[in-house]
């Protein structure tokens, strides 16, 4: 509990987003960054974006990625560079890669394995019609029904 | 004395939950109807227990009783008195404890039914007496809200300031009703699975239920984000945090379920579903539950988190649920299941709902407990918002398609043409709002729009249903509005729940894309540009509270027309006990858009120039809609619940559905 209050108080002091100072001149470009702040995990924090968080290493974090876009770098080469830095974990939306296979293919199998379902479900007889009786059948009723029991 | 005698009603709770477990099953083995209604007594014995119990934590919260550890762990004898009460569920002892009330409350009210088969109810009585069994026993041996100090402090620790706040005063008692009310759903399932009968008559047994425990859930879950969103000073609502996906889960099971069990009541199929969402519902409630009291997963507001009792908690989760999918595996392949219905009917679209929201169900556990899976491989991981609306927000694309035509078709075999045909004015509603977002709104924003047009085809497309129903233009007018309080509340229930989750999309699509934002470090007398909006520090000052002091500033914003839209007084307070510093937002409504205020810590503006503030300032649009939505949900499910049919549905019993049911619902 102690933490959690910490934490929020630290949130709280609010000095980081913005950067007044550190906003980059582009319109465009300082969007750019923060959308990228906002994938990024601010991996000393919990469950926080750099662009949420007051931590010195979010700032390091905003300060890098604003240089990275200013010099004219793409987004996936950004993302790039941090994930070489950091591993997986600092982006918020992990790459499609075997170990996150799961998260990216589950659920959409998930859905098309409950279509497939339904589908074959639907494709299975109707209850099947009361079945009709073969000739041999139809000898043995009557047999049985005249009271020949054999 | 109180706490004593609360403690020893707490001790009373736990031997009556084992003598309301055991009457009810052994009465129901031996046929012994005596034994059964001696359970039920129990079961009424229990609740009135634990009602002394929590009333006797309550009254030592208000009372600032330090004595009794819990109280001076978490009150304060200066707090105010709203929030003394709310500290009494503050705590990790006293949250168990309100579970433990809502549990026995449902509960009573199941021994206190009347319509429920013999067997069944028994049983039902005895399942829910189980579950008490766990969850009291857990409170009395290892999380006893009540103990004494004998050595007890002058003065209390006190309720983290962020909870001081009259939404979240509100926000559990809400969140653990829809909680806990998905134990009687999970009761009534096993009581089924035992019995051996899932049939349409058990499904309008459970409606009720279901209906119930979603709709308070919706309130405690908007409730938390609405407090989430004007407390922590972060502008935004929802932070795909552990503990709001903890809550999410539950309620989109309940959705689910809430959505099979009309089609099992109605035509008798879906039945070992209907049963699996039952059992999940409430399972991923006690996962919500243990998620949030454990600590296993760090969160931004995981409050009273103890790891050691986490791992009797995930105990017991492993026993109620494992025992009821266990239950269900053995007996669920018995049921039967033969209703036939064509690919396109109202069937088949509430099927395709269901695996829907299985699916996003099944993304927001799996990137929930990620981190979780990937830790004994030694890796870090671990995903955020980004990748919940990237996965959820296609996937709930195509159930919104789906709805208005799910609600026009027919049960069995439905009309796909015709319903296509009623629907034109929607798709035509949707399509003009969301060209008309893309391209009359600044900045353009192609996703933005289409949230906003699928919003708009949900509601256009109730009210076409709606209009069907009361055969609007087709009838004369006074006929039409006969039928508005002839039909059956419980489809008036449904649109309202539809239209509800329309406006939330068009809220949050709206306020995702076009949320203006600025921040700036400004001097008393400074200003700085939102959009065309014009935001001024006016003056800041130094203002006591009751138990804190607050640096509140004046703020005017001014909306691009030059007209005052905003005088807010957003502080930072810095309370007098733990010396914790909270900021308080301040909001102004604007038509549908709020205009949000924060201000930062005092600094030094520069050489010799005085303090200055770092102010934030957002303009949210249509963000009432994101509350109002699932507010207006919640209602439909209240309508819903009220309808005539839903509390017959308890007394009428029928084995199988007849060929002539209630027109369209």
């Amino acid at each position: 509990m102690r933490r959690a209050t910490i934490i929020l108080a630290a949130a709280l002091t609010l000095a980081a987003v913005g950067d007044p100072a550190d906003r980059l001149a582009d319109p465009v470009k300082e969007a750019r960054a923060r959308s990228l702040f906002r994938e990024t995990r601010c991996v000393v924090c919990q469950g926080e974006s750099i662009d949420d968080s007051d931590a010195p290493l979010a700032a390091d974090l905003r300060r890098l990625v604003r240089a990275q876009v200013a010099s004219g770098r793409t987004d996936g080469q950004i993302r790039g560079f941090l994930v070489a830095r950091y591993g997986d974990f600092v982006l918020f939306r992990p790459p499609l890669s075997w170990t996150n296979l799961v998260l990216w293919v589950g659920p959409f199998l998930v859905a098309l394995g409950g279509l497939a379902l339904l589908i074959t479900r639907e494709r299975r007889p109707p209850a099947p019609p009361a079945a009709e009786l073969s000739a041999e059948d139809e000898a043995k009723l009557a047999r049985l029904a005249a009271g020949d029991d054999t | 004395m109180t706490a004593e005698l609360g403690a020893f009603a707490l001790i009373l709770a736990f031997c009556a939950s084992l003598a309301q477990a055991g009457l009810s099953f052994a009465g129901r083995a031996r046929r012994d109807a005596t034994l059964t209604g001696a359970g039920e007594g129990a079961a009424l014995a229990v609740f009135v227990a634990v009602t002394v119990g929590f009333a006797a934590l309550i009254w030592a919260f208000a009372t600032s009783d330090f004595s009794v550890a819990n109280v001076a762990q978490n009150s304060h004898s200066e707090k105010p008195l709203i929030y003394k009460i709310a500290g009494a569920w503050g705590s990790h002892e006293g949250s168990i404890l309100l579970w433990c009330f809502m549990l026995t409350a449902y509960g009573s009210a199941i021994a206190l039914s009347r319509g429920l088969p013999w067997g069944l109810k028994s049983l039902t009585v005895g399942v829910q007496g189980s579950l008490g069994v766990l969850f009291i026993g857990y409170m009395v041996f290892a999380s006893n809200p009540l103990l004494r100090f004998s050595d007890p402090p002058v003065e209390g620790h006190s309720l983290n300031p962020l909870l001081q706040d009259p939404a979240l005063a509100a926000h559990p008692p809400f969140l653990y009703a829809g909680y806990v009310g998905m134990s009687v759903v999970f009761s009534l399932a096993l009581a089924a699975l035992i019995e051996g009968r899932v049939d349409a008559a058990w499904a309008r047994w459970v409606r009720p239920w279901a209906l119930a425990a979603w709709s308070l859930l919706t309130v405690g879950i908007t409730l938390g984000s609405f407090w989430a969103y004007y407390e922590l000073g972060w502008g935004g609502w929802w932070f795909w945090d552990p503990v709001e996906n903890a809550s999410l889960m539950p309620w989109l099971m309940a959705t689910a379920l809430l959505h099979s069990a009309i089609v099992t009541e109605k035509r008798g199929a879906l039945a070992a579903w209907t049963c699996f969402l039952a059992i999940g519902a409430f399972t991923l409630s006690m996962l919500g539950a243990f998620l949030v009291r454990s600590g296993v997963l760090t969160s931004v507001h995981a409050f009273a988190v103890d790891p050691r009792r986490g791992l009797l908690l995930l105990g017991i989760l492993g026993i109620a649920a494992g025992s009821g999918f266990a239950l269900f595996a053995w007996r669920a392949p018995r049921l039967k299941d033969s209703q036939v219905f064509a690919p396109i009917s109202r069937e088949s679209a509430l099927v395709v709902n269901n695996i829907i929201l299985a699916a996003v169900t099944c993304t927001v556990l799996v990137g929930t407990l990620w981190p979780l899976v990937l830790e004994p491989f030694g890796k870090q991981g671990g995903v955020g918002g980004p990748y919940y609306n990237t996965v959820v927000g296609p996937l709930m694309a195509i159930a919104f398609l789906i709805i208005p035509a799910g609600t026009l078709l027919a049960w069995k075999r439905g009309d796909a043409l015709g319903v296509a045909q009623r629907l034109l004015p929607a798709a035509a509603a949707a399509l003009a709002a969301g060209v008309l977002a893309y391209a009359l709104v600044e900045p353009r924003r192609a996703l933005a729009s289409l949230g906003v047009a699928f919003g708009v085809w949900l509601v256009a497309g109730v009210l076409v249903e709606a209009a069907t129903r009361i055969r609007l233009a087709r009838a004369p007018l006074a006929e039409s509005a006969r039928r508005i309080v002839a039909l059956p509340r419980g489809a008036w229930g449904m649109t309202l729940a539809h239209a509800g989750l329309g406006l939330f999309a068009m809220g949050a699509a709206y306020e995702t894309g076009w949320r203006l934002e600025a921040a700036q470090v400004l001097a008393e007398g400074g200003a700085m540009d939102l959009g065309a909006y014009h935001v001024r520090l006016d003056s800041v000052a130094v203002v006591p509270g009751p138990n804190y002091d607050a640096e509140q500033a004046v703020i005017t914003v001014t909306d691009p027309s030059g007209r005052l839209a905003c005088l807010g007084r957003p502080s930072r307070r810095t309370y007098d006990v733990g010396g914790e510093t909270v900021s308080k937002v301040a909001l102004c409504l604007h038509g549908l858009d709020d205009i949000y205020v924060v201000i930062g810590e005092r600094r030094a503006a520069g050489a010799g120039a005085g303090s200055a503030w770092l102010v934030r300032a957002w303009v949210n649009p249509w963000i009432r809609l994101v509350f109002c939505g699932p507010l207006l949900m919640a209602l439909g499910g209240a309508i819903s619940l009220s309808d005539r049919r839903m509390r017959l549905a308890v007394g009428a019993r029928r084995a199988a559905p007849g060929p002539s049911l209630a027109p369209a619902e």
